[in-house]
This record gives C-alpha cells, structure tokens and sequence, in this order.
C-alpha cells in the first residue's frame, strides 16, 4: 500500500507540478522546525550586535556612511549614461530591458541537503517569490529560486553540479556557459575552444540569454586558462564573484519581462533610479 | 478497573507526544547547520528514530508512521514527493516483519542489521536520484550509513531512556 502510493507520488510530482498544493500545506507544518533550527544562529549574531561597543558602531557607520556618498556619485553618472545608453540604442532601433525590483530576503542557516549546493531563504510565495527568480547579493549573482514555498523559498547557488549560468566575457563580450563544479568557491567554462579569447582575470556577466538572469550582473572572475591541445575544449575554472559561503542577506530579483518602449525613455529612466534608490 | 483504563488511556496519548517529540528533534537534528566535515557524516536520524520505535512499540508505530513522516522529511529537504516515504516504509516494513528476532540480539548483531536497513534506504534514494537525472555522487554519499551505524547504540539507549520514563510514570 504504502509503497504503492510512494511510487505514484514520485512519478506525479516527477512529471507535473499537480502536488505544489500539498507540498505547501505540508510546508506550513513544517516550516515552523526550519525557523527553530534556525534560531540559535540568529539568536548569536543578535546578541553580537547588541554588545557591540559604541566605538565600533560609530566606526562601522562612519565608513558605510563614507561607502554610500561614494555609490551616490557613482549613481549621479550612472543615470547620464544611462540615458545615453538609451538614445544609442534608439538609434540602433533595439528594445531596451530595464527597471528590477529586488526583494532583501535573509539565508535560514539549515542544511537541506548535503550534497547538492539548495540554501533556504526566510521569503516564499507570501511575497510573491516564484521559481527561476533571480537572486544576488552584493558582489554578483548568487543562483536561482527552484521552489518557492509559502514561508521559504529554495535557492540553487550557480556552483551546484546541476546549474548552469549563460555568461559572457566583459572585454570582448564572448559568449558561453558557466557550469557550478560543486565545490563553493569554483565555476567550470566547459564550452571554450583552445583558442578563445578569454585570459585569467576577465569578468564573467550574465549574458541575459535564457531569459531566468538578466544582463549585465557580474557573475564570477575567469582564474585558470589551460589549453588542452589533443582536446577540442579547453579547460577554464573561475572563481564566483559572490561571497557564497558568507553573506546571510540575499537579494531575489524580478526582472521586468517585457521591454520599456523607447517612445518614453524618461520615464523608464526615472524608474530605474527609483529603484536604485530602494535598494 | 474504569479508572485503570482511564490512566493507560491518558498513558498511550502521553506516549504518543513523546514519539512525535522525539522524531520532530531527529528532523531538526537531520537540517541542523553542522560545520562542514560534520554535515558529510550526519546520519539519517529520523530513520533511526523510526527504526528504534518500530522495534520497542510495533502495536504503535507502524508504517503509516513511516510514510507520514517520510513525506514530512521529503518536504523538509526539498525532495522529489515520495522517495523518503518509499525508503522509510520499506525499511520499517522489514523491522516489524523482524522485530521479535531483534530484540533478542546482542547490540552488535543488532547493529549489523541497521547497516543493511540504513544502506537499502540510502540505495534507494540513491536509484531514485539517478531515475530523476543522472546523478554525480562523492564517495561521501554513503558516509551517512556507517556514521549511522556507529550512532545507533546512542539512539536505542536516548530512546529507550525516553519510553521508560513514560512506563514509570
């Protein structure tokens, strides 16, 4: 019997998402242990915050104070290009993709399952997250949502042997795919020639191919270029530009899927900023 | 004799919560953020879990224990629906079909016939995986089973400690 049903279980949710209902009733049962196991890591890094000494908070807001006058300035031209960007691309008749909206969703410190890279975020389908978002942090790209749950959402990190990332070269705009190695701190570019143009150092970004990245996000920092002269491929690992293993505050992106008209460039500019500025 | 009845009443209810209690810790123990060279030995508690109740109370835990709670630790790790409830109710099913004859053996023994349940449920999640795609696996994969192995003398004594705490009240 229960065998009997197991297998029909696995071949329904095998083959369509008819189960995501139960599995989000279940959810609510079982959420509430991922929050408890969770616990004592927050209860840790609140107590540290709060014995912090006054000497050190000055400090710290001194300097993040120093770092957002000079992402302020970075903006102020920020908006002049792109705005010229826009105009370039009119004359170029092509559409132009803008305007994200990020969520700040914060890393539940549980270990899902040990051998494949799925961390768990504190935001799920109560607001609005769904499966193939974006997500990054501060530095880069940090992998995708798979399963958006009612309280949590599952995230697959780009160096997991199953996610593979379309990239591109940021000199030269080459592009490829970046595969996850499995290990935290290395992506594979399995799908380079021997003779591409491609030299330690180059930054990988998202070449917005596929439609689940959008474009222009730093990915990960090319590391080792190795020819291979009696293969056609050569062997190329980088290193993800993203802390992986450090920061608790992810971003989930969404990403506008339609093109802004180039009829009202303003008003996408304005939006644009608007959301800079949210973030 | 009413009020005998009543008390074993209320007793079975108390040893109830204390299984749900016991096997909701083996759940947050299987997701608890251990550092890394820990997180690759983690056993399968919950198995465990099962596998110590299915022996002391088969009356009681059964496999539709087994099935609830491995569809509870499907959901928890993010899995594809079925394939815990599936490993867990067979191995349970083994258990009960056995448990008279276990109980007899000396810890060792014992010991050796949880290797082979906790291998067949890792074997079968490992068939499912590759059923899915094929799967890429480190040698590690199978580090949980003997880690398990050597757990089960600390488990059967927690738990045995848990039941007849409930049996002297």
């Amino acid at each position: 019997m229960a065998v009997l049903a197991s297998v029909a279980l696995l071949a329904i949710d095998h083959q369509s998402h008819r189960l995501n209902p139960l599995r989000a009733s279940l959810s609510f049962l079982i959420d509430p242990l991922k929050y408890l196991v969770d616990l004592p890591s927050t209860l840790i890094t609140q107590t540290s915050n709060s014995v912090n000494s006054y000497v050190e908070l000055k400090k710290e807001v001194e300097r993040l104070r120093e770092e957002q006058f000079i992402h302020q300035t970075k903006l102020l031209k920020f908006a002049a290009l792109e705005k010229e960007n826009i105009r370039l691309r009119a004359l170029l008749e092509n559409s132009f993709k803008l305007g994200e909206q990020v969520l700040v969703a914060e890393l539940l410190s549980i270990n899902m399952a040990p051998f494949e890279h799925i961390v768990l975020v504190n935001k799920g389908t109560r607001f609005g997250v769904h499966p193939q978002q974006p997500v990054l942090d501060a530095n880069g790209v940090v992998g995708q949502v798979v399963r958006a749950l009612p309280l949590s959402s599952e995230i697959m990190l780009i160096t997991d042997p199953n996610h593979a990332i379309p990239v591109q070269v940021n000199r030269n705009g080459l592009l490829t795919i970046a595969v996850g190695s499995g290990q935290l701190n290395r992506l594979v570019l399995p799908y380079l020639p021997n003779n591409a143009d491609i030299q330690p150092g180059d930054l990988l970004i998202t070449s917005g191919l596929g439609g689940t990245f959008p474009q222009g996000y730093p990915v990960a920092v090319v590391d080792e270029f190795t020819r291979q002269p009696n293969k056609s491929f050569a062997k190329i690992t980088a290193t993800p530009k993203a802390q992986l293993d450090r920061n608790r505050e992810l971003l989930i992106v969404w990403s506008k899927s339609t093109p802004i008209p180039l009829t009202s460039p303003q008003t996408a500019n304005e939006q644009k900023i608007e959301n800079h500025a949210d973030q | 004799m009413n009020k005998k009845s009543k008390t074993m009443q209320i007793n079975s209810h108390y040893g109830f919560w204390r299984i749900i209690l016991t096997l909701l810790l083996a759940m947050s123990l299987r997701i608890a953020p251990w550092p890394h060279p820990l997180a690759d030995i983690n056993p399968d508690w919950v198995l465990l879990s099962l596998i110590y109740w299915s022996l002391a109370i088969p009356e009681r835990v059964g496999i539709f224990h087994a099935w609830t709670f491995g569809l509870l630790t499907d959901v928890l790790t993010g899995r594809l629906f079925g394939q815990y409830a599936l490993a867990y109710s067979l191995v349970i099913y083994l258990c009960l079909k056995l448990h008279k004859r276990l109980r007899q053996y000396p810890i060792i023994q014992q010991g050796l016939f949880i290797f082979f349940c906790l291998l067949l449920s890792q074997l079968l999640l490992f068939l499912i995986k590759n059923f899915q795609h094929p799967a890429q696996l480190q040698a590690t994969f199978w580090l949980p089973v003997f880690s398990g192995t050597l757990f089960w003398p600390m488990v059967y004594t927690t738990l045995r400690f848990v039941r007849l705490a409930r049996r002297s009240k």
